[in-house]
């Protein structure tokens, strides 16, 4: 096929796709332009661009599914996007798809306080449900650091986690029910108001599958409690092993945090100048530990957590009220841009390990950081051993990115290797897509495009995402591979 | 301890050869559950069992599905640690593999999580005959499709368990029961507001005109609490909730059907006539006795959830709730993705799967 030839079959389902969208979508809810699309060329990974055919603002839910019903009739892929901030190029367009936005979504369908839920539609951002909650005296437990600016429909696709998941749970166990538009069209809800449905468990199925088997149009959440009262305890430490070995410590003791968050000596020297939340910048590594429940309960926890602590020589700081404390959050919640600062560009990972694999994890690093000639900070949810370390790089030197994702790439391979995974909440995307086959194996791979092919027998959802294509599969080649993008696409993450 | 893997791959597999059903069976300690059915030679998961690792200072477990969860339990108790959801044991042989086919939580299921909540990572023989990995051991992990907790309720129709990692949980401090006395429908609006406050509930069930109250975590949270709640302090309490979890009170000791509402915890309560308990907070409702399954079903469907036949009655027919003809659909599709020639547990779910 001529490049001609291929541009004109592409203008030509562009311009029948835009015609029939026409019938039902307003006109301002199809782009087509390039300029007004180029928002929508990446999520927050901007490594990884594709400007789509068509993006789509649809506005109902049978918009929704008369968009998919016809791009299904006519094989046409489908990409599904919420607030695009995701991290692993999820939500990055498809060159001859359709980019279906939930941005107009977002309204709070109903907050139930006795029955401590709340329904919404997908585009609801993160952080809006609860300040709905709030005059409740509840809120919603995941908060990533995203949580001013994220979706409800993306954290679901992606499982999201935050600094408090270690005692509250991921996305998917503060789940009730979701609605989901079938690649065919077609409306499920699944959960209900109630606890544990029977049958095999779809719910978790959907959460955390990245956009590949359906469009979620409503999604039913639990709310919480406000605790009482919450403190949190900032140690410093001389050295990041003993850092490690506190973060375990406190465990052992029998207390389950609220948030258990650790930052090295670059991270804390780029948030301090970032913030300027009183971090001591000559410490190794620091931990924020924060405790919540009744007062009674805090306190006893927090004078347990302050001994421990300096008992294991670091020098600590106990928040006095919640001005004091949401400082000492602020640091490490503005951590990401913060480091944005100290060098052009980062690259931020996301592999997990056993708690117990810290201090060695993050020696090895330091020494991946010679051989590779990159500085990398590591701001991370170490209660759960969940790891984000951020290779500082400089897009603009030829060379630099490929040493960083080599150098990531390491990483990954690393917590795998020491018994944890290459992703604990950002997603594979395009991006962590080659590292799928150091976790799993060909047949695991293979189960994988089986479940899909139960949702999406054409491959139509979000492909090239996710599941990588197997290489003696041969009835999974017809999906395109676009595991990278030529590197004319690649500019600056931090812009 | 016993490792029988590739004993149970083999008969897996010479089962697909020969074109014939299996019965996955762990401790049969839940035979009554699902529908009845006779098809197939039982596979017998129990002969592989023993914990594999647990790390009481990572909070994981992981453990050959056919461990009894008496064995599980006796292991973390030494570490002061338990099973935060409190499995049933329905007499005493239930397996870790079961209980998560099952999904089978207990008291504490809404506020500490459910068997699939606490889900790390599994190892299972599909219809292929192929052995699997999903999930891990840690905490969070989003590569892949979260093959593991779809296991839980699928009641071993898509595939053999052979391993399970768990996260586990600290035994709290100091527990405490409170007994509060009313009638139902202020019981259910008394759950709901308590499940609203920052207080260290971990059960609220009510039976017979009295609320039961579970109250667990520090000391200081524990008294502070059940001070300002009031109620009279139960005695010898842990028991109690034993007998509840384990179907052991004199409310389930019957012949007669018992039926399973998972419902809107705020649900106003209906039909009070009828014999009730209500557990979870008001999210999990007992009825025993007969009725009308169309009846039944509307009036869960009005409480915001679904309703099964738990145990009794007639078990040739259908006891999950019916799912909408799409949902149908993909169930049929997702079971053969992952046992293309429905030789596992076939007729147990649903009589078309
Ligand atoms: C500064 C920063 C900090 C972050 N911190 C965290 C953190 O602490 N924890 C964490 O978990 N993540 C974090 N993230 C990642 C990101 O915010 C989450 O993954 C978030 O859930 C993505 O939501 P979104 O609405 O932006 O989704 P998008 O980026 O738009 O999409 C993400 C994926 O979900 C799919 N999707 C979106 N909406 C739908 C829908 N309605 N139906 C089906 N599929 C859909 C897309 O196809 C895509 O695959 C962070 C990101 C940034 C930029
Ligand atoms: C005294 C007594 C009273 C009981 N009362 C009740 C009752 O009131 N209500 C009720 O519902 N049940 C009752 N049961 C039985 C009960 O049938 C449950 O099945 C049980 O909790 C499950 O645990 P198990 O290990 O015994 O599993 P089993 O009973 O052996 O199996 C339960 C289900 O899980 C599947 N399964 C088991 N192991 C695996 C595995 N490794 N991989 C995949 N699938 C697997 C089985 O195929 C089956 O579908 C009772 C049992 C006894 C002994």
């Amino acid at each position: 096929m001529t490049t001609a030839t291929a541009e004109n079959g592409t203008t030509d389902i562009k311009s029948d796709l835009a015609a029939e969208f026409a019938r039902f979508l307003k006109p301002g809810c199809i782009i087509a332009d390039q300029e007004t699309q180029k928002p929508y060329e990446c999520d927050g990974l901007s490594m990884y661009c594709e400007m789509p055919l068509l993006v789509v603002l649809p506005e109902t839910v049978e918009q929704v599914q008369q968009v998919l019903r016809l791009c299904h009739q006519r094989a046409v892929p489908v990409v599904a996007r919420g607030a695009g901030t995701g991290l692993c190029a999820g939500a990055m367009p498809h060159s001859e798809g359709v980019l279906l936005s939930l941005a107009k979504f977002n309204r709070i369908l109903d907050i139930d306080p006795l029955a401590r839920t709340a329904r919404l539609q997908p585009g609801v951002r993160n952080l809006a449900i609860s300040e709905a909650a709030w005059p409740h005296g509840l809120y919603y437990g995941p908060d990533p650091s995203s949580q001013i600016a994220c979706s409800i429909g993306g954290n679901v696709a992606e499982n999201s986690g935050g600094v408090h998941c270690l005692k509250y749970g991921l996305t998917v166990h503060n789940l009730l029910q979701v609605e989901m538009i079938t690649v065919e069209g077609e409306r499920l809800v699944i959960g209900s108001e109630g606890l544990d449905s029977g049958g095999p468990d779809l719910l978790a199925l959907i959460t955390g599958s990245e956009g590949l088997l359906g469009v979620i149009t409503e999604v039913t959440v639990k709310l919480l409690p406000m605790p009482e009262k919450a403190q949190v305890v900032m140690a410093a430490f001389d050295s990041v092993q003993t850092a490690g070995e506190a973060v375990s410590a406190v465990i052992s003791r029998g207390i389950i945090p609220a948030g258990l968050e650790m930052m090295d000596k670059h991270a804390i020297v780029a948030a301090e100048a970032f913030v300027q939340a009183g971090y001591p910048t000559e410490a190794e590594a620091l931990l924020l530990c924060e405790v919540d429940g009744t007062q009674e309960e805090v306190q006893e926890h927090i004078q347990q957590v302050s001994e421990l602590f300096e008992g294991m020589g670091a020098s600590i700081r106990v928040s006095h009220d919640d001005a004091e404390r949401a400082l000492l959050w602020k640091g490490r919640k503005s951590a990401f841009p913060a480091v944005g600062r100290i060098s052009p560009d980062y690259y931020c990972m996301d592999g997990t390990i056993p708690r117990g694999q810290l201090a060695p994890v993050l020696l090895a690093m330091q020494e991946m950081s010679e051989r590779h000639g990159l500085r990398v900070a590591n701001v991370f949810h170490a209660g759960d051993g969940n790891l984000h370390p951020l290779i500082l790089f400089d897009a603009n030197v030829p060379g630099e990115f490929e040493r960083a994702e080599a150098f990531g790439g390491e990483i990954l391979e690393l917590c795998v290797a020491v018994g944890g995974c290459i992703t604990g909440e950002h997603g594979v995307g395009v991006e962590k897509i080659r590292q799928m086959a150091i976790q799993f194996r060909d047949e695991e791979i293979a189960q994988f495009h089986a479940i899909k092919a139960a949702f999406d027998p054409v491959g139509t959802l979000n492909p090239g995402k996710g599941i990588p294509v197997l290489k003696n599969c041969q009835e999974y080649r017809a999906l395109k591979p676009d595991g990278m993008q030529p590197m004319a696409h690649v500019h600056g993450s931090t812009s | 301890m016993t490792d029988a893997t590739q004993s149970l791959i083999e008969q897996v597999n010479s089962a697909r050869a020969e074109q014939r059903h299996l019965r996955i069976v762990g401790g049969d300690s839940k035979a009554f559950m699902g529908r009845e059915t006779t098809e197939g030679e039982s596979l017998e998961v129990g002969r592989h069992n023993g914990i594999v690792s647990y790390e009481p200072v990572e909070l994981v477990l992981t453990a050959r599905a056919g461990t009894p969860l008496a064995e599980i339990e006796a292991a973390l108790a030494e570490h002061h640690q338990m099973l935060a959801f409190e499995p049933p044991h329905f007499g005493g042989g239930a397996t870790i593999g079961g209980t998560l086919a099952c999904n089978q939580s207990g008291p504490a299921r809404p506020w500490s999580g459910s068997v699939r909540d606490m889900v790390l990572g599994l190892r299972l023989i599909n219809g292929r005959g192929e052995h699997l990995r999903f999930g891990g051991q840690v905490i969070k992990n989003v590569a892949g499709y979260d093959v593991s907790r779809l296991q839980a309720g699928a009641l071993g129709t898509l595939g053999v368990i052979t391993e399970v990692s768990l996260k586990v949980m600290p035994i709290p401090a100091v527990t405490l029961t409170l007994v509060q006395e009313m009638p139902a429908d202020q019981a259910i609006a008394q759950m709901n507001r308590y499940s609203g406050l920052p207080k260290p509930l971990t059960g609220a069930f009510w039976l017979d005109g009295k609320l039961y109250l579970r109250l667990a975590g520090a000391e200081s949270a524990v008294n502070g609490t059940a001070q300002q709640w009031g109620g009279e302090r139960l005695e010898d309490a842990d028991t109690l909730w034993q007998q509840l979890n384990n179907h052991q009170l004199d409310f389930f000791n019957t012949d007669r059907l018992l039926w399973r509402f998972s419902v809107n915890s705020a649900a106003p309560h209906w039909q009070p006539q009828q014999n009730w308990l209500l557990d979870w907070g008001g999210s999990q409702r007992w009825l025993s006795g007969d009725g009308d399954p169309a009846v039944m079903t509307e009036q869960a469907g009005a409480a915001g959830g679904q309703v099964s036949l738990f145990r009794g009655g007639d078990r040739q027919s259908e006891v999950s709730p019916a799912l909408a003809p799409p949902l149908q659909k993909l169930h049929q599709r997702l079971k053969v993705a992952m046992d293309p020639d429905g030789i596992f547990n076939k007729g147990r779910l649903y009589g078309w799967m």
